[in-house]
């Protein structure tokens, strides 16, 4: 927050293409959280583009960000991030509701969703009532609500157990091999493995870039 | 603002989050109360006050005498004053420019009314017409004293409402004949008496009458006068007191009394007395402004307090429903939304729950000196919207603030 500007990331050139599951993986410090905040809109690069489906992000004030990210961004965060207030339908319901959707359309929407991640029974649970696994994947099934173009997922398997992350990569895989554009930040080698890209961070800098052979998690679980 | 699904997410989490609903309507509820119940008390002691002074103007001055306790210029003490026809006389002429009513009095104590079959006990008193005024006796069936009646010593009495309901059981007495010791009178007209019951045991009928009557001759028992009021309450008062000094000190050496002898002769200035009260009932009322105000401040402060709080602690849910896609001014209108509508809701409420008390409490209370606690509806009604806009714009600087929090900083875990 000083005068004194620190420079996270120094030049980071890299594409991403429709259908891609891609990890970024680095340690602490590396820059993977301020890249992923980058995409998600969540803050702003002080010099070069960012482009998204063809168009340009930049020059967000707040509400035109708040905009793109309900229409192109999906997040999964590492703590789920789900209102604890509600239920898992209203959580899946809440970003339908950003987009004006009423009432009736929101909730078949996100009961729909709820069935894909298998939580069709658990609709009228409160958080509190779930546990990990569960959770995120209600927090996956928010994420796809709104039907964006790239889900981000912040460290999703970081707060669960092995056998939980690996059921969740499932999820996540099964979401990708429909079609859908996903970035994940982890630190985890074998969740990183699981994916078909991965892209090596440090200090700022890509130091690596491979496409590699996608375990599936399947055999895992 | 008005959109059903942003309401519909308002009432989910007001519904979802009770306790704070609660204890927030809370504060607002029992500060509006107070408020309407001190104000509804503040009234309700000045009207006792004002009914308390309402049996006799309250400009009046009366004049008692009774017996000397002190030995003065060689007379013994014991011994008793009375007052006579031309003490009035000499008081009317000398003062009559400063005195608005006049009226001597003969009364005979415990005297029985009789009417037919029927009797009761009333306080005969024998007075002059003006005496109407100074007693604020108001007329409700044919008329009271005249000049006439003084000059021809005429046997006719003004009863009260009392004695209406009490001795002709409700029928007019207009022209009937009642007997008081012996004596026959006729009833010439009918008062009542703002002063209520105790006022209204008293019966008029012509001081000459009554001097005749009950062999008084040339004395009275007491006079009655009332100040003639200026605009400025204080100055009358000021006046009255001097006026009243002069009165007692020319009867005094009349009648050869010590200046200091209490007893012997009484001037009583009832504006004196009237400003006390007055003054101690403004400043009962300003008391109760000033803890009310007092209490609608503390209530500002307390809805500010959970608002700040009910924003940090939902910093978290902001950003999350940023990161969904909420704008900042669909963050800063849902805190503000529910706040008004809380804050309202209980304000209402509290309104109602202390109009109801004065309003089924307030009669039942027993006490001479509060009378009716009523409150102004739209000084109430003013309150409550002066603590919602209050409650709102200390809500909006913590919402705005909130809004304005990037949503990877509210996200970030602890």
């Amino acid at each position: 927050m000083g005068s004194n500007a620190l420079h996270v990331l120094k030049g980071i050139n890299f594409h991403v293409k429709e259908g891609e599951l891609v990890s970024i993986m680095g340690s602490s410090g590396s820059g993977k959280s301020t890249l992923l905040n980058i995409l998600g809109m969540l803050d702003e690069a002080n010099k070069g583009q960012y482009i998204l489906d063809g168009v340009p992000i930049k020059n967000l004030n707040e509400k035109i960000a708040a905009q793109y990210r309900n229409k192109f961004l999906g997040f999964i965060f590492q703590s789920f991030n789900l209102i604890n207030y509600k239920s898992a339908l209203d959580n899946v319901a809440l970003p339908l509701y950003y987009q004006g959707l009423k009432r009736k359309e929101r909730m078949e929407k996100a009961e729909h969703y709820l069935e894909k991640v298998g939580l069709a029974q658990w609709s009228h649970h409160l958080p509190s009532e779930m546990s990990g696994g569960q959770k995120q994947r209600v927090a996956i099934a928010r994420a796809l609500a709104s039907n964006p173009k790239v889900l981000l997922a912040d460290e999703p398997t970081g707060a669960l157990d092995s056998k939980t992350s690996y059921e969740v990569m499932d999820l996540i895989q099964g979401i990708n091999d429909e079609g859908k554009t996903i970035l994940i930040v982890t630190h985890e080698d074998d969740i990183a493995r699981m994916t078909k890209r991965i892209v090596n961070l440090k200090d700022g800098v890509i130091v690596d870039d491979n496409k590699v052979e996608q375990i599936r998690a399947k055999q895992n679980v | 603002m008005f959109e059903i699904e942003r309401w519909q997410e308002i009432f989910q989490t007001l519904s979802k989050n009770k306790l704070r609903t609660f204890l927030t309507g809370v504060s607002v509820a029992s500060g509006i109360f107070i408020f309407i119940v001190l104000l509804g008390f503040s009234t309700g002691v000045q009207n006792g006050v004002k009914e308390k002074f309402s049996g006799d103007a309250s400009n009046k001055i009366s004049v008692r005498a009774g017996r000397t306790t002190k030995q003065y210029k060689g007379l013994n003490p014991n011994r008793r004053i009375q007052l006579k026809n031309e003490d009035f006389e000499n008081i009317s002429n000398t003062y009559g420019d400063y005195l608005e009513f006049k009226s001597g009095g003969y009364s005979s104590w415990g005297s029985q009314l009789v009417y037919k079959n029927e009797f009761g006990n009333f306080y005969i008193r024998g007075v002059d017409p003006d005496y109407q005024f100074i007693a604020k006796a108001s007329i409700t069936e044919g008329r009271f004293i005249n000049e006439g009646d003084i000059n021809a010593a005429r046997k006719i009495i003004v009863v009260s409402n009392k004695t209406k309901t009490e001795l002709f059981k409700g029928k007019s007495p207009v022209g009937e004949i009642v007997s008081v010791k012996g004596v026959n009178f006729k009833v010439v007209g009918v008062y009542g008496d703002p002063g209520g019951e105790r006022e209204e045991s008293q019966v008029f009928i012509p001081l000459t009458s009554a001097q005749i009557a009950f062999n008084g001759g040339t004395n009275i028992r007491d006079m009655s006068f009332t100040v003639a009021m200026s605009d400025n309450f204080d100055d009358t008062v000021a006046f009255s007191k001097n006026l009243v000094a002069s009165i007692e000190s020319d009867i005094r050496t009349k009648h050869t009394i010590a200046p200091n002898d209490r007893a012997a002769i009484r001037v009583d200035n009832t504006l004196e007395k009237a400003q006390k009260i007055y003054s101690l009932s403004d400043m009962i009322k300003t008391i109760f402004w000033f803890v009310g105000i007092g209490t609608i401040i503390a209530g500002i402060v307390s809805v500010g307090n959970i608002m700040i709080i009910i924003v940090k602690e939902r910093t978290k849910e902001i950003g999350i429903r940023k990161a969904l896609g909420a704008e900042p001014l669909s963050i800063i209108a849902m805190i503000l939304q529910e706040s008004i509508f809380v804050t309202m809701f209980s304000g209402l409420f509290g309104l109602v729950i202390g109009l109801g008390l004065l309003e089924f409490a307030g009669p039942t209370i027993k006490s001479d000196f509060i009378k009716y606690p009523q409150v102004d509806f739209y000084t109430a009604l003013i309150t409550v919207f002066i603590l919602v806009a209050a409650g709102t714009l200390a809500g909006f600087i913590p919402a705005y603030r909130a809004a304005k929090i990037k949503p990877i900083i509210a996200l970030k875990d602890e």
